[in-house]
């Protein structure tokens, strides 16, 4: 069980612009700690209330936020290692922080310069730099030019292809529902560049099954979000309550080898959602809204199977007639993703939850939604899930 | 003047993946294989995840195996892999352990799951014999 059910709350977001534009040489540090910065504001605190840190998984250490932000005493701080799906498992480390009392508001700050400097694809020229998969990608993977995320993740997208027959129309759904909402979001890059089911199956093969529609925005941007005490009365005061009702996180087994694995299409989230659930005494069916970590098309659709939103196999249909589309059953990505808002390694995702639950989502609010689940994914499949639920609902 | 192509990525020369690519160069797929429970396994791990046991010892794969599943690189995005495609397969041994390989007679095209192959090395890249699968004439 998840002891701290409703103990903590997100009390401030904050981001930078996403962009695909050169970003003047600005690092990772510079981003988060501008969204930092904007997330303070918007809790409500000062820099200094600041006493513990969830270190992002890649740009800066503890230490430089701490020195750079002035904070003389800092209570807690941890880092996790689960890729993409850090930033919503660092939700949980943080919620356990506040309710425990080892300390008040937690920052999680997260950024990326993958479009500028630090190209996913390029992983094969530093595999050490991932450190969790490092080791078996450049002895068993690389030298097959399997050399970026999208090769290895391709392998599980063909493998749900042989076993169900998966159309490319399930995986275009998504890239389309992204785009359409991404229409609606000032902070997307792809807005104003709308997609249609045709441009989907159009565009390039990049490595199939996946073509370039299918692949997330590397992007420059940062986000950060504060955690604090849900009966904190200071902190998050002037918005409504965005209360961290579960999270779970989770890793597929063997967790450092996609391939060796009885079954290829377990992943992390398998594992992690039904505790996730189980904790919040809620189910898929209660969710007015997801936001599901979509670094290729696939993998959000196998996310929304493995999460229990539908059966394994049954994600085509799940996807299909504008299900996932605001308006539809289950309003997915609603700021448009990393597939077209921005990958900033999806803590976008956390803030555009915290924004729908708040009400603040502007033309693409869900109708009062009052509970909404987010999901991260990483490395070799990692997984998390938060359950975040509207405060007084 | 030619000039060479751009190195692939290299796999670790020392310890137990060294030891690997060393059966590899010499013409053999060796998996490890616990010496109590019996059980295969690969990547190389200190640990038989099934017993716990430290024992182990290097086995001589049957080298055939079954296509699993697979990528079609048709864009690069490695100096090394410029020419496409290529594809990037997963084959599961008999032995029930997996890798990634190439199938080298066979077109992306002509990829199916389940297409049966058998082990042979590719020495076409520099001082780097890596496993590879050939699925020989079809039946």
């Amino acid at each position: 069980m998840f002891a701290v059910k409703d103990q903590g709350k997100i009390s401030g977001v904050g981001h930078t612009a996403f962009g695909r534009t050169p970003s003047d040489g600005r690092t990772e540090l510079s981003l988060m700690l501008e969204a930092t910065l904007a997330a303070v504001a918007d809790a409500g605190l000062t820099p200094d209330a600041i006493d513990g840190i969830v270190a992002p998984i890649v740009g800066a250490t503890v230490e430089q936020f701490a020195t750079n932000l002035g904070l003389g005493d800092l209570a807690f701080s941890a880092s996790l290692d689960l890729g993409g799906a850090t930033p919503v498992a660092s939700l949980g480390l943080a919620a356990l922080a506040v309710a425990s009392g080892r300390a008040h508001h937690v920052l999680i700050p997260t950024g990326t310069v993958a479009f500028s400097a630090n190209r996913m694809r390029d992983c094969a020229k530093d595999p050490a730099a991932l450190t969790a998969i490092g080791k078996p990608l450049r002895d068993h993977y690389l030298p097959f030019g399997a050399t970026a995320p999208g090769h290895w993740y391709a392998l599980m997208a063909q493998r749900h292809l042989i076993e169900y027959g998966t159309p490319p129309e399930a995986f275009g759904a998504i890239a389309v529902a992204c785009r359409k909402h991404a229409q609606l979001n000032d902070n997307a890059v792809m807005q104003g560049r709308p997609l249609t089911m045709d441009d989907y199956l159009a565009s390039p093969w990049v490595n199939r099954p996946y073509r370039l529609h299918d692949c997330s925005l590397e992007a420059d941007g940062a986000g950060a979000v504060i955690v604090s005490a849900a009966d904190d009365r200071t902190a998050g005061s002037s918005h409504d309550s965005v209360l961290i009702t579960a999270v779970a996180e989770g890793r597929a087994y063997p967790a450092d080898d996609l391939i060796n694995r009885p079954d290829m299409l377990t992943i992390g989230l398998t594992h992690a959602a039904p505790r996730a659930w189980n904790s919040a005494g809620l189910g898929p069916e209660d969710m007015d809204f997801a936001q599901i970590y979509d670094c290729f098309t696939f993998e959000a659709l196998q996310q929304l199977e493995e999460a229990g939103f539908c059966p394994r196999g049954k994600g085509e249909r799940f996807v299909a007639d504008g299900n996932i589309e605001l308006g539809g059953r289950l309003p997915m990505n609603t700021a448009g993703g990393l597939l077209s808002e921005a990958h900033i390694i999806g803590i976008n995702h956390v803030i555009e939850a915290v924004r729908q639950l708040r009400h603040e989502a502007g033309a693409r609010q869900v109708a009062d939604a009052r509970a909404g689940a987010v999901t991260g994914f990483g490395d070799f499949a990692d997984g998390s899930i938060a359950i975040l639920t509207r405060g007084g609902s | 003047m030619t000039v060479a192509p751009p190195a692939p990525p290299y796999p670790a020369t020392d310890g137990l993946t060294g030891e690997y690519y060393r059966f590899v160069a010499a013409g053999h797929l060796h998996f490890q294989r616990c010496s109590d429970c019996r059980a295969w396994r690969h990547l190389p791990r200190l640990l038989c995840p099934e017993c716990r046991s430290f024992r182990w010892a290097w086995e001589r794969s049957s080298g055939r195996g079954r296509v699993y599943t697979w990528t079609v690189l048709e864009r690069s995005l490695h100096e090394a892999f410029t020419e496409l495609p290529i594809a990037p397969v997963v084959v599961t041994m008999f032995e029930g352990v997996r890798l990634v390989s190439w199938v080298v007679d066979r077109t992306p095209a002509e990829l199916h799951a389940g297409l049966e192959v058998g082990f042979d090395v590719d020495r076409s890249i520099r001082d780097r014999p890596l496993p590879v699968f050939r699925a020989g004439d079809p039946t």
